[in-house]
């Protein structure tokens, strides 16, 4: 059996020692977001593709993140279909030789749901290009074999919409995603504390990744090492191998009588 | 006069200038940035590439993003 402390998430071949993986969007101020980051202890963290702002034309991400220490990985928010997420890719990849992907076709602005027709066409045309893609998706069990067959190398399920912090709504159906899977599935959107990453490590989600739960909380830190321990402790209690439920109860102490009375029923 | 559009900015040149010289005049840093131009993705040496009347320019960068 696998103990926590030897645990690694492996993707596409590169290991990572957090199953925490964290967004940098909406933080109060860049050097927040550093910290945060910091304190999550992850070692993977996205971010987006935007126009440069003429008015504060010096003001990247990369002034604040190292890529020698955490792995970067640029996403495709903002692209309605895939083309435009093609494109998105294709300009990360010059801007920065970043070949890692978190694939995201978002056409509709309410609910931010994928669409899976665009997601699944965008991954097979990345893969063919060349990306390793990681694709935002709907808890679909049948759309994750999808994208795993075109190559991709995780799938990951929403749990909620986008930024809503509701936890894990879709879990039946990342479960089943869970035990299909030959790629690590990573719980993706939704999850709004740590008690929501620890529920989805407690399935066997190979990892969570969360941005607005940090990033919007009073504390963007200390909810960074809230959520550390809610991934590990989640993860601790799927290798340890929960004991299952009963509907009737179990007794937890001995059935062998009380004291002397030599009667059998525990109280 | 030279005149491009940079970001749904107009901007004048008096000369045609390289997309280094331009990138430079509004003070954007060289490094990771990604340039489209005319809607095609540049991906050649900045210095190298001159710009002409009429082009449209976007430039991007990295922001915080989930």
């Amino acid at each position: 059996m696998t103990h926590e402390k030897d645990d690694v998430l492996v993707i596409a071949g590169e290991i990572f020692n957090s199953r925490l993986l964290i967004g940098t969007g909406k933080f109060r101020s860049s050097v927040l977001m550093a910290e945060a980051i910091e304190a999550s202890g992850s070692g993977l963290a996205t971010m987006a593709l935007r126009r440069v702002d003429l008015n504060s034309p010096d003001d990247s991400m990369m002034n604040h993140l190292d890529p020698k220490k955490y792995k970067l990985l640029p996403n495709t928010s903002g692209a309605r279909d895939a083309d435009e997420a093609v494109r998105l890719a294709k300009m990360a990849r010059a801007a920065g030789g970043f070949t890692w992907i978190k694939l995201e076709v978002t056409p509709e602005p309410n609910y931010m749901l994928p669409d899976p027709v665009e997601t699944l066409k965008a991954a097979r045309q990345l893969v063919k290009l060349g990306f390793t893609v990681l694709p935002y998706m709907n808890a679909d069990p049948i759309l994750a074999k999808h994208l795993e067959e075109a190559g991709c190398a995780t799938v990951m399920p929403l749990a909620a919409p986008i930024g809503s912090n509701r936890g894990l709504r879709t879990k039946d159906q990342i479960a089943i995603i869970i035990e299909q899977a030959n790629v690590p599935v990573v719980v993706d959107a939704g999850l709004g504390m740590p008690s929501h990453a620890a529920e989805s490590m407690e399935m066997g989600a190979d990892a969570v990744l969360v941005n607005t739960a940090v990033a919007i909380a009073d504390d963007p830190v200390e909810m960074a090492r809230a959520f550390a321990m809610g991934v590990k402790a989640g993860r601790m209690a799927y290798l340890a191998g929960a004991g299952g439920e009963s509907r009737l109860a179990r007794a937890s102490s001995p059935l062998t009588g009380f004291l002397n009375s030599g009667d059998s029923n525990t109280k | 006069m030279i005149k491009i559009s940079l970001n749904g900015e107009q901007l004048s040149f008096d000369e045609a200038p390289t997309l280094a010289q331009l990138i430079e005049s509004q003070n954007i840093p060289l490094y990771f940035i990604a340039v489209e131009r005319n809607g095609e993705l540049v991906e050649g040496d900045p210095k190298k590439c001159v710009l002409e009347d009429g082009d449209t320019l976007e430039i991007a960068r990295f922001v915080g993003g989930g």
